[in-house]
Formats: structure tokens, sequence, C-alpha cells
């Protein structure tokens, strides 16, 4: 067990998470609000638009914004209650250091700041440069995301700087680059209801991303079919035309079962396949043994299943791929997801209305955060850390030698390894909770442990800042300016609503701060988040994520700005690869073949059962902003293990029964929920919960190759029915990991 | 164009409870959900739905009303029980073939949503139907339905001998021209051989 400075009730009783269930003044304030400001959600890759009333300076309620074209008004459960963020109990207003015997202590601003540089500077004299690390997320904006990278780079001067993305959007990001060019969700939403088949591959957008149900119920009331892959019946499946309970990790089974049949069955455009990409020969050689019956053993389904995918997807006329997490979250996450681009690339339906491929982001920021340099190999623009043009254009625009920019430094998952074998000693981390959210969770708070320094930027304390030598009270979204880049590719502006607390400070100025006292300060002399991003546009120019002719005043404007838009006359750009005019210098895509091959872990006869995770609609990520929203929190408050009657009836598990999800590295006691809704060899439990509650604490450690995404959507376990946990957490409120 | 009217799509629900949660925020009853969601089933299938007062031309609830304390707007909003005439029977409760009015002891009076009345009379759309994700509840004019809906939208229902007509629509097949829901013998189920069901996945990972 990882050191804590108090025991977990201590620290939840001073910190929380406590449920905040009114607004500021109560429920029965009346009156005006003094102003609406339009600005957005907070949560998840959608990027809502949505307006805050506010009244004596504080955040009181919303009121939906029918004007943003995206979301016309609409807004799921995270949306609506996302204000009750503001004027909460729990929000950190002072930074605190550790105390051994009280948990934490208030300490003053300026020794918090001088304490942070001074030991970044003593590990780094001691250890060398990139024995400290800088871990970031992608629900910060554009702004912040630019911030980050360059303060990692230029004041740290670290090569060890990754983000939280790396746990979602990374495998979808490099199977897009590898064969179309371009790490975006190739057309804007719009183009969903004009399609004629839709498939939904490892996405649970009821749950994950509501806003785009509507896009898809659109689609199907204008005549589409839907083809959906997922171990679970989900909202979204249940009245699919064709819905494909695939085996967790079985997916290219279904991709290249399907382009076999469209092979032998003539669906395929090898007019487009000649004149616009290359590769296919190896693709086509591959599937050639992908007979629906040999794919059907991979994918665990009837073959039948994949055939009539094929007849639904092969001759239409339009088309659109959306996937997820489902088929990314793997430890070949690039190929599964190449082997459904494949499906789009080899039909040539791409790059026209109703025609093309999404992935659905699922962090706030998670399209712009991956794009502004905060990733272990890149620079902003989208650049590539390691080509040298690149480094001698970002050395330009930030006025440093282009040979003290380090280079590539490790990804989050061997981050914490290396903090965990000891050779990275300090830790500055802003918006990421790995504590709940990274696999293999005792192995990662064991690693939290064995900082020498670790200091932690957030509103809240988070199951991981409590691992934290110093907290600094960081800004809510609606406390600073800025940009971020929704699920299409859409640059929106999130406008200031109030002020941050007394004792809490915008994020970029901590950040400022720190670089000032390590001695760069003149490479971060702003005046506002606007300054930091002008200096983005210039970065980001001549990049594949380019913002140059993007503007503060035109995202209001235009209602968002897509990019890339290199020029302020140009309109930006909606919809990627019109014309087939693909991202590579060739203009061409490239087919990337891959064969299947199996998890990092399968199940076998000591753990037999696959162990899917996922989200609940009720909750955002590692839970640390909406478990401490009463509302979401009744709405789902416990995680629960979701097992198909079949087998809770053959290990003699009743609903409601406490069942132990045990795998190799750890175990988890939640409520069963028996439902058919998901195959009789997987069970399910969502991963938002801490410690104790946490299925991450069952996840396995091992990544993608390429993107270095962990396995998070199968793991081995065994199930069996349990007492109700009698651990320290167990008398909690659940939303601190207490069980009901 | 016609007025802006009511519909629910129950097939659209995804049982995100955006309404549910957006109920609480309309102003005339903060802090107070009065939309019900239903979960049919959960453990054979996901399917919920959504209910909000259908607001009937001659609301069973008002009928019901010993007190007389349950009025309707002259655009034929029902509205939840009036305070000072609401002696809490619950008469409304028992009565209402939609389940919709709750007595809330809080404040010891029937509560029900009132299509919210605050927001439609100022031209705003109700928060449910404003927020819901999925489009299962719309606040819209019926020429736009047409246009963007398959199905039917209807707003007749036969409940056993009783005829009712409401406010809200409800989109049904476009066969359908009331929604007929009348009582079935259990005997005539049991000669009926049991269909496989659709939304069992073991039963779909067993098919040919």
């Amino acid at each position: 067990m990882a050191r804590l400075p108090a025991p977990v009730s201590d620290l939840v009783a001073q910190f929380g998470p406590h449920l905040h269930r009114e607004p500021a003044g109560g429920w029965n304030t009346r009156g005006e609000p003094d102003r609406i400001v339009p600005t957005h959600c907070c949560f998840c890759g959608q990027q809502c638009g949505i307006q805050l009333k506010v009244k004596d300076e504080k955040v009181v309620g919303f009121e939906p914004w029918e004007e943003f074209p995206f979301n016309k008004g609409k807004l799921c459960p995270k949306g609506v209650k996302r204000y009750m963020q503001d004027e909460h109990p729990d929000r950190l207003l002072t930074p605190l250091v550790r105390d051994e015997t009280r948990g934490f202590q208030p300490i003053d601003w300026e020794t918090a700041l001088d304490r942070t540089a001074r030991e970044i500077q003593r590990i780094q004299s001691a250890y060398g440069p990139d024995a400290f690390a800088v871990l970031t997320g992608a629900s910060l904006t554009n702004e912040k995301a630019y911030l980050m990278g360059k303060f990692a780079r230029v004041a740290v001067r670290t090569a060890n700087i990754d983000y939280n993305g790396r746990l979602c959007m990374v495998s979808a990001a490099a199977a897009s680059k590898k064969i179309l060019g371009i790490d975006r969700s190739a057309n804007p939403w719009s183009d969903i209801p004009q399609a004629k088949v839709i498939l939904v591959a490892g996405a649970n957008i009821a749950e994950c991303a509501p806003i785009t149900t509507d896009y898809l119920w659109q689609a199907r009331e204008n005549g589409a079919q839907l083809i959906v892959l997922d171990p679970r019946m989900t909202p979204i499946a249940r009245t699919a035309d064709v819905f494909i309970p695939v085996r967790p990790g079985g997916d290219i089974g279904i991709f290249y079962g399907m382009l076999h049949v469209m092979v032998q069955r003539g669906w395929i455009n090898r007019e487009f396949i000649a004149a616009h990409t290359t590769g296919w020969d190896a693709v086509e050689a591959i599937v050639e043994r992908y007979t629906p019956d040999y794919a059907a053993g991979i994918a665990g389904v009837p073959a039948s299943m994949i055939v009539r995918a094929a007849e639904l997807w092969g001759p239409a006329e339009t088309s659109f791929l959306l996937h997820a997490r489902g088929i990314e979250h793997h430890s070949k996450g690039v190929e599964n997801c190449m082997a459904a681009i494949n499906l789009v690339v080899a039909t040539g339906r791409i790059g026209r209305e109703g025609c093309g491929y999404a992935m659905i982001t699922g962090q706030g920021n998670g399209q712009g955060a991956r794009e502004q340099g905060q990733k272990c190999d890149q620079l902003p623009g989208a650049r590539d850390l390691e080509n040298p043009s690149h480094r001698e254009y970002i050395a330009g625009v930030w006025g440093v030698e282009e040979s003290t920019i380090p280079h590539t430094g490790l990804s989050a998952v061997p981050l914490l390894e290396a903090i965990h074998g000891g050779r990275i000693k300090g830790l500055l981390l802003v918006c990421f909770n790995p504590a709940v959210s990274l696999p293999d969770g005792e192995f990662i708070r064991e690693a939290l442990g064995r900082l020498e320094f670790f200091a932690v930027i957030d509103f809240f304390m988070s199951e991981t800042a409590r691992y934290a030598d110093l907290v600094l009270p960081g800004s809510l979204m609606e406390e600073d300016e800025g940009t971020t880049t929704n699920v299409e590719g859409r640059v929106i502006h999130h406008r200031q609503v109030v002020q941050p607390p007394d004792g809490a400070r915008q994020d970029w100025r901590i950040i400022c701060d720190l670089a000032k006292r390590l001695g760069a300060g003149d490479k971060f002399a702003y005046e506002s988040t606007r300054d930091i991003f002008e200096e983005l546009r210039v970065a980001s120019k001549g990049g594949v994520a380019d913002y140059a002719g993007i503007t503060w005043e035109r995202i209001d404007r235009e209602m968002g700005v897509f990019w890339p838009c290199p020029s302020i006359d140009h309109p930006g750009t909606p919809r990627l690869y019109e014309g087939w005019r693909f991202g590579h210098p060739d203009g061409k895509a490239h087919f990337q073949p891959a064969e299947w091959r199996p998890a990092a872990e399968e199940p076998d006869a000591d753990y037999p059962i696959v162990l899917t995770t996922g989200r609940v609609v009720s909750q955002y990520l590692s839970g640390t902003q909406t478990r401490r929203i009463g509302a979401l929190v009744d709405q789902y408050p416990q995680p629960q293990c979701e097992i198909h009657p079949r087998l809770a009836g053959s290990l003699g598990i009743a609903d409601g029964d406490f069942v132990r999800v045990e795998s190799r590295r750890g175990a988890v006691v939640v409520r069963a929920q028996i439902v058919k809704t998901i195959r009789p060899d997987t069970v399910f439990v969502p991963y938002h919960w801490p410690l104790g509650r946490s299925a991450n604490n069952c996840t396995n450690r091992a990544i993608d190759p390429v993107s270095k995404i962990p396995e998070f959507k199968i793991c081995a376990v065994r199930v069996s029915k349990s007492s109700p946990p009698s651990d320290d957490l167990a008398s909690l409120e659940p939303a601190a990991g207490g069980v009901r | 164009m016609s007025e802006l009217a009511f519909f629910i799509d129950y097939s659209r629900c995804i049982g995100c409870q955006a309404c549910v949660q957006a109920c609480e925020e309309c102003d005339t009853h903060r802090g107070r959900s009065l939309i019900h969601l239903e979960t049919i089933e959960r453990r054979d299938s996901v399917q919920t739905a959504p209910q909000v007062c259908m607001h009937c031309e001659d609301p069973i609830c008002a009928q019901v009303c010993p007190a007389d304390a349950i009025k309707q707007t002259a655009e034929g909003v029902v509205q939840s029980s009036l305070k000072p005439r609401c002696i809490g029977c619950s008469n409304c409760v028992l009565a209402c073939p939609f389940g919709v009015p709750k007595y809330d002891a809080d404040v010891d009076q029937m509560m029900k949503c009132d299509m919210c009345y605050d927001r439609t009379s100022t031209g705003r759309r109700p928060m449910c139907a404003t927020v819901c994700p999925s489009g299962a509840l719309a606040f819209t004019t019926i020429e736009e339905i047409m246009r963007t809906r398959q199905g039917r939208a209807v707003n007749d229902w036969q409940f056993g001998d009783q005829q009712v007509r409401t406010k809200v629509f409800v989109l049904v097949p476009t066969e359908a021209t009331r929604v007929n829901l009348s009582v079935i013998p259990l005997s005539s189920l049991r000669r009926s051989r049991p269909a496989p069901d659709p939304y069992d996945v073991a039963a779909l990972l067993e098919a040919d």
C-alpha cells in the first residue's frame, strides 16, 4: 500500500468528495440573473454549447444555448449539472503542503511556488533533467495544453511530458494518421444524417457521447441502416439493424470478415483504390483468409452477422464509420482502428457529403489537447518532435536553440513505470487522476508514493493529489478564457464566466509563475490567455493542425472554425479529404495491413472470464469532478458488475449480490447487476470510482506498441460471490468508494 | 405554421436522464423533478421511456378530484394542484392512466409536469424537450415532425373502454391511428409459443 499522509477517511472528511446538491443561494433563489454567458460544457469531447447564469458574481444555473449548431441546446445530465461544480464546498482555496500528522496544511502561494521550483532544480541537478516529469490532461484548453508543452521543454527542460489523452485518443490518432495522413475526424457531424449506412464500432454513444444520438437517429429517420459492434447491447445497439455482440478484442475479425465478403461480391471501389491509395494488395492478401467462418471464430459471433453487416455496408451509396474506445483500448488498438478505416477507404466513401469517418473523442479537449505539443513525441501544430525542420520552426517561435528542445520522452504508462522503478523522482501533474484512471491501480498508487517530490495543480483534492507534497489550487473552465477543439475539429471559445474564488489561481498563471522561478520568465511573459493563443496560432502555422487563420472573434462570429485554417481569409475545413486529396505528401490514402493477434492477456483456466471497462452517462472519466455532484451520483451511485444471467447462475450469483472481480493484479468488490444485455463470457465494470471500488485494480498495463494506449478493454478475471466489503472505504459515501 | 406542440418518441430514448436532471432546473419547481423516466426491465433490456404529463383534453385527474384543485389553462395545460384546495387525497395519482401525478408529502399537495408553463408562456421550450439529446422529447410544430420523422404522431388513446385525447403527441408506426391499450387475458398468452428473446445477447450468439 502506497503511503498517504493521513487515513483515507480523514482526507475524505476534509476534502471530499462531498456531494453538492444546491446551486449558490439555494433552489429558492428567485429573480433574473445578472448575466447569461454562452460558453461550453467542460465534460467530454462533444463540447456542447451551454449558457451559464450568473448572479452576484456566482454561477447559479444554466440555460440551454439553442443557437449553437452542434448541439442546438441539447445536453446530457452531466451538462445539465455541470454548474454544480461552481461554489463547491470541496473547492481548494489555498496551496496545501503535506503534513505527516494531519494530512495537509495551508501554506502561502509564494512559499509553495518557491518550493516547487527549488525541488524541480534539486531533482534535476541530482538525477538529470529527465528525472523530473510533467503529466497533463486532455481537458485543458488549447492555450493551456500549448503552455504545458512549452513549459516542460523550455522551462523544466525535461523530455518526460505526456498527458492523459494517452488513455483516450492515441490509437485512433495513430491509425488515422497512418492511413489518411491527418489525425482528426474526417467529417463534420452534419454528414452523419446524410449517410445511408452507419457503422458504430466500440462506442457506447448513448452514455459517452449522448449528443451524437440525435445525429444517428436522424440518419435512421432518413432511412439509414445501423450496424453496431459492442460486447454489450447498449441503448444505441438495442434497435440496430445489425447488432454484433463481438468478443472483446475480436473486432478485426468483423472488419476483415466484412472486407472479405465485399471483395468476393465486388463491393470494392477498385478505380478509386488504383487512383488514390497505396498498399491495397497487402490488405487484400490478408483478408482473403478471413472467410466469414474464420472471421467469426476470431470475433466470437455467428458468421451470418458478419455477412449481413457486409451486405449492408458493401453496396451502400453513402456511409459513415464511427469508432471509440471499445476498439481503441487494446494492445492492438491501432491495428483495430486501421482495420476499421480500411472499410472506409476500400469503398472510396470519404471526402464528400454523407461519406466519411470519425473517431469520437472522449475528453473535454480530446482533439485540441493532442495537437498543441504536450504529447511526449510531439510539438505544437501536431508537429513531430523528431523532425528536424519541425524542431527548427518551433525553436524559432519559442526563441530557443533547437538543440535545447528535448527529444521524445516516455508516454504515460512507461512514465509511471519509471517512477515506480526510481528513474523519475519528481512530478508536476495537472488535470490528470492516474490513481483512478490508469490500469493496474495498486501499482500506479505505489508509484505515486515513491516520488521524492510531487506537486499537483487541481481545483479539487483528487485521489491522486492525496499523494502530493504540494497541492496548488487551480481554476475551473468557466474561471478562465480559452479555446478547445471539439470532436469534429471545430475550434470553439470558452468564455470566462466568473473569477476564480479567493485563494485559487488560474492554471496558466501558476505555470508562468513557476517558469519565472525556473529562469525562463522572458519566454512566459503572457498578459492573458489570448496572448498564448496568438503564439499558438504562429506555432501551428504550416503544421497539420493549422490554427493560423483562427481568431477568437472569428470563432464567436462563425460558431466555431474547423482546422486546418491557414489564413484569416480561409473558411476553415469542416470536411477533410474533399476531392480525395489525403494528408500524406503523395496525396494518397495508405492502406495498412495487420493480422489479428490475441490480447496481452486472454482468459484461461485460472482466470476464465473477460473483464471489460467503460463509462456510465452520469460520470466523467475518473470522477474527480462528477463524483462531487449530488444529482449525478444519485443517478448511478456506485459501480456495478454487469453479468449475464447464464454466467451468474453458473457462479451462484444473484442480482444485487456483492461479487469479487479478481485479476492477476488486483480485485474490485462491487454489486452484481444481472442483465441479458452482455455476452455471457464477459463482465463489465465502469471505472469512475477509486481504490477498492476501482475497476482499474484489475486492468492490465499492457500497451499498444505504436500508440502506447493501455489495454483497458480486455483482461482475464475470475468472478465470485463475496461478502460485503469491510475495507476502510466501505463505510464511506459511495462517491468516495463506499458501498450501499 | 401551426403552434408548437409536445412530442414523445419512446423508441429514441436512451435513458440518460438529462430530462430528469433538467426538469429540476425549471424555475417554478426548482429542486424538484416532475418528469418520470421509466426503466422497463433492466435485466431484460436497456429500453427506457420518459413520461411527461400528457395534458388530457378532459383530464381524468381533474374529473376525480373531490376538491376541484386541478385546473387547465386556456391553452389546455393541466396544472399541478392548487395549494389552497388540494387535500392530498391522491385520487388523481390513482386515476391517471399515464401514472403522472404524484403526491409530494414535503409540500402536502399533488405536483406534476405543467409543460414548463413559465418557459412556454415566455416563448421558450420546456426544459426536458430542449435538452433531450436523443430527440425522444421534442417541442416543435407538427409540420416539422412530419418533415423529419418516420411514423405518425397521434394523440388518441384507448384504455379499455375509456377514450382519451391528449395535448401531447406520441410517435407510433405509420399504420396506427391511435394507441390502443387493451387488457390481454393471460390465458391467451399461455397458448402462444414463447418467441426467442431479441434482447438476450446469449440467444443472439446462438443464432445461425
